[in-house]
């Protein structure tokens, strides 16, 4: 099997190798941090709410479903472990493990983004989703139908940055399996890495902040 | 444009439409951005003129309070988020900043044409709302109005803003790592020139602060949109929130406007007056202390808004705080104005009329800063004098002298100094007959965002209007002119200025690699002096 | 440079984290349950700080990178508690009238 990948290219405007591996990490933690902002957003419009409307966020977490959330979290905390073990191999020039580890990172996601579905699902039966059509029965509805804005806001942005995960890796993978990476370059699995990585730890706060609010 | 020599550069190498339309040339993308917001910049200004019109006579009777709201709405959204704050970095920054660290571009080229991209997608958002209807919300989008109330275009013009901000984004990415890893052999992060520190520090606001805006009109999208309660109170939100949110952003946002006008100056300054700058240090410091504190004060927006006195307070403070590294600098460029060789030339011009108008808009930041006068000022024409002296008196005066000192280098063409000196005074006198009998209108308590007001202050806005048709002709003299130039001007030389930097060590019009050979530094920053390289004045331009 | 932006964890070292990422993961569930007072909050945050920590330093190599990047990401998580910090202190200092 040939290999591509001991030929590394190298763009115009860079000087060598290394200057544009650093420039893409560079580039690549920048637009992370502008992430971490865009949802920072949600986290601080979260915590004002939650302080201010204890009860009722306390009230509407009940109802989303600990079980699935709990799935989700090994899922995700799984799909990050193979993806990184997809860096590993292309490091280390493997390069069906590495379209392995890329598949299985992609069929988690799935597996992830289809229990949202089902949740999703779930709420609009309970009426739950807000909107015209939110039925609350009980005290504070106001203020639980402010939580569920924000699981759907902040879950559903979560949820697409998880399809641009996927779209991200069946890239890597096409790629993978025209033998481009290998230990000489594999820049581009491991940006792809620190993204999903990302989306991974936004994951590691909304499950609880979401899920887990009181459940004693 | 085509050389006797036959010399091929960035501009001819290939005329064709695609050839501009894809081009990954950073000066190439560099020109794109002047054209379109040159654009935004004049229709920016025609909603200006419908808002003088309107009040140079105490009654309503130009247009109706509605489209009034509408003028100075767009007129907001139009000069901030399509003018002001991509000006400087997306044309002098994508410009210089590769050429001034001995690069052959950014390091992300094709990011830098979708920036681009983005910022036109966002402007014909932007453009569709206001054809379609307008909005009246005031740039400042606040809710309940904005989400419940408005019955205007807030939706297109929210979407419009979103899509802009991330082209802001990419822009601050690119040079963030560019900056770091892409100088050439032997300049360090101390030999920069302070263009490129004031840009770096720029880029670390636009990556840190415009993703909460983008969040904050997408919320603000959804609950318009879906009768979501998150902003509105009717639905058990908080409309402070959404000022916290909003201003999160929106403070730091006129240090992404100043900084790298700030920038400008000092390249500016020490050329024409053959001085290294004063306090080099000092001045790359502050750039960064202005970042980070500028992220400390966006209370200060907020303090009549039913926000808690002692967050006020803190607030308060650190705003106070936050005018000592501008001090710093202002400082540190007159005293590098000191015993130097003063030459008169336009830019110059321009540089001192920003360090004279900035100074003002600053100290009058101080005055908003306090807190029990705030109360007094507060929605007052008085806030609208103190930002137009930053923003137009400060950045836009920058932004024209970094065009006129780079013009020959990114043209390859001299524009007619004589007009340009005329011009700039022609700016300097409409600015200040413009704004200055603002901040008296303010003090004596004339609200904005009216459109009609109490007779007895109908002589200070008639000198308003009368200053700001001034004010026009001053822009529209540089418009001409450097259209003009481009056909009739005198050939640029390589460095007409004598000027340090490594962007005067080629060609001009640069070719499309920017240099043949990576150069090598070895000497700091600003090689001015009596002893320096650059001891020499400049040859009188050809005017 | 290069050689430490090649350098990453062994295979062991992923297994180990992510290992003590699922035991941290029912952890936090587990004290959910639990009523620990004020305490919940302050478990719950601490689990995932370390949770995201783990994933930063390890599956993200920022551990073996250069302290540039470590730079950044502490950088990006400073902002998101400026953000959180002051407006909190807003909400949480507000002096009810009359």
């Amino acid at each position: 099997m040939h290999s591509l990948s001991d030929a590394q290219p190298l763009a115009h405007q860079f000087d060598d190798t290394d200057q544009q591996r650093r420039a893409v990490s560079f580039g690549m933690w920048a637009f992370l941090v502008n992430e971490i902002m865009f949802f920072g957003g949600l986290f601080a419009t979260y915590t004002v709410y939650r302080v201010l409307y204890a009860h009722a966020f306390h009230d509407g977490s009940h109802h989303l479903d600990i079980t699935l959330g709990t799935i989700n979290t090994a899922v995700l905390i799984a799909s990050s472990l193979t993806m990184a073990l997809g860096v590993w191999s292309a490091e280390h020039g493997k390069r069906r493990p590495l379209m392995a580890w890329l598949l299985m990172t992609l069929l988690l996601g799935g597996v992830f983004v289809g229990i949202k579905a089902v949740e999703y699902h779930g709420k609009w039966v309970d009426h739950l989703v807000p909107g015209p059509g939110f039925v609350w029965h009980g005290e504070g509805a106001q203020h639980v139908q402010i939580f569920y804005s924000l699981y759907f806001a902040m879950t559903g942005f979560h949820a697409l940055h998880m399809l641009v995960g996927f779209g991200l890796l069946t890239w890597l993978i096409i790629d993978a399996r025209r033998g481009r990476f290998g230990p000489a370059y594999y820049a581009p699995v491991e940006m792809v890495g620190l993204y999903w990585h990302f989306v991974d730890i936004v994951w590691i706060f909304l499950f609880p902040l979401l899920y887990l609010i009181g459940r004693h | 444009m085509s050389e006797p020599d036959g010399r091929r550069h960035y501009l001819n190498v290939d005329y064709g439409v695609r050839s501009w339309l894809l081009t990954t040339d950073h000066k190439r993308i560099a020109i794109l951005y002047l054209c379109s917001i040159t654009a935004m910049f004049i229709l920016g200004g025609l909603f200006a003129v419908g808002i003088r019109l309107e009040l140079l006579t105490p009654q309503g009777d130009f247009v109706q309070a509605d489209t009034y709201n509408k003028l100075f709405t767009m007129h907001g959204v139009v000069m901030v988020f399509f003018f002001l704050i991509p000006s400087i970095p997306a044309v002098l920054g994508n410009f210089l900043v590769p050429m001034m660290i001995g690069a052959r571009d950014l390091a992300f080229p094709r990011i830098n044409l979708l920036s681009w991209y983005l910022y036109v997608l966002g402007a014909l958002f932007t453009l569709f709302a206001m054809i379609t209807g307008g909005v009246d919300t005031g740039w400042t989008f606040y809710t309940p109005y904005s989400t419940a109330s408005s019955a205007t275009n807030v939706m297109p013009t929210a979407i419009g803003i979103f899509i802009t901000g991330f082209s802001s984004i990419l822009t601050g990415l690119n040079f963030i790592a560019t900056i770091h890893t892409m100088r050439a052999p032997g300049l360090t992060w101390f030999r920069l020139p302070l263009f490129v520190w004031a840009h770096y520090a720029t880029s670390l606001i636009m990556v840190l602060g415009t993703p909460v805006i983008a969040i904050t009109v997408a919320l603000v999208g959804l609950e318009r949109g879906l009768h979501i309660g998150i902003f509105d109170p009717a639905l058990g939100g908080d409309p402070i929130l959404f000022q916290h949110l909003f201003w999160f952003y929106s403070h730091p946002a006129v240090y992404i406007m100043i900084l790298p006008g700030m920038g400008v100056i000092s390249e500016v300054v020490t050329c024409f007056a053959r001085r290294r700058i004063y306090g080099y240090g000092f001045i790359a410091a502050s750039s960064l202390m202005i970042a980070l504190l500028g992220f400390l004060v966006w209370g200060h927006h907020m303090f009549v808004s039913g926000q808690s006195q002692y967050a006020a307070l803190v607030f308060s403070f650190l705003s106070f705080f936050v005018a000592i590294p501008s001090a710093v600098k202002v400082f540190n460029w007159t005293a590098t104005l000191y015993r130097g060789s003063i030459a008169w030339d336009s830019p110059m011009l321009y540089a001192l009329g920003f360090m004279g108008l900035f100074t003002i808009g600053g100290l009058t930041g101080l005055f908003l800063a306090a807190l029990g006068l705030d109360v007094h000022v507060h929605d007052t024409y008085f806030v609208v004098a103190h930002f137009h002296y930053i923003m137009v008196g400060g950045t836009i005066m920058a932004y024209l002298g970094g065009v006129h000192f780079w013009w020959p280098k990114i043209t390859g063409r001299m524009y007619p100094e004589a007009l340009a000196k005329v011009s700039g005074f022609v700016i300097f006198l409409g600015f200040n007959l413009t704004f200055f009998p603002q901040f008296i209108l303010g003090y004596l308590g004339m609200p904005r965002r009216y459109h009609s007001y109490p007779d007895e202050f109908q002589v200070l806005n008639v000198f308003s209007t009368a200053g700001a048709s001034i004010l026009g002709v001053g822009y529209l003299l540089p418009l001409c002119y450097f259209l003009w130039s481009l056909r009739y001007g005198a050939k640029a030389p390589a460095n007409p200025w004598n000027a340090a930097g490594l962007e005067w060590q080629t060609l001009s019009p640069p070719p499309t690699e920017n240099f043949e050979t990576t150069p090598v530094v070895t000497t700091d920053a600003y090689d001015y002096g009596p002893d320096g390289a650059r001891a020499t004045p400049p040859e009188a331009a050809v005017a | 440079m290069s050689d430490s932006a090649h350098h990453g964890p062994t295979l062991g070292v992923y297994f180990a984290v992510f290992a003590a990422l699922v035991v941290l993961t029912g952890i936090t569930v587990a004290v959910a349950f639990a009523d620990l007072g004020a305490l919940n909050n302050v478990v719950m945050l601490g689990i995932a700080v370390t949770k995201a920590t783990l994933v930063v330093l390890f599956f993200m190599h920022v551990f073996y990178g250069p302290r540039l990047v470590w730079a950044l990401a502490a950088g990006g998580f400073a902002w998101l508690v400026i953000l959180i910090g002051f407006t909190l202190s807003d909400f949480l200092t507000r002096v009810a009238v009359g």
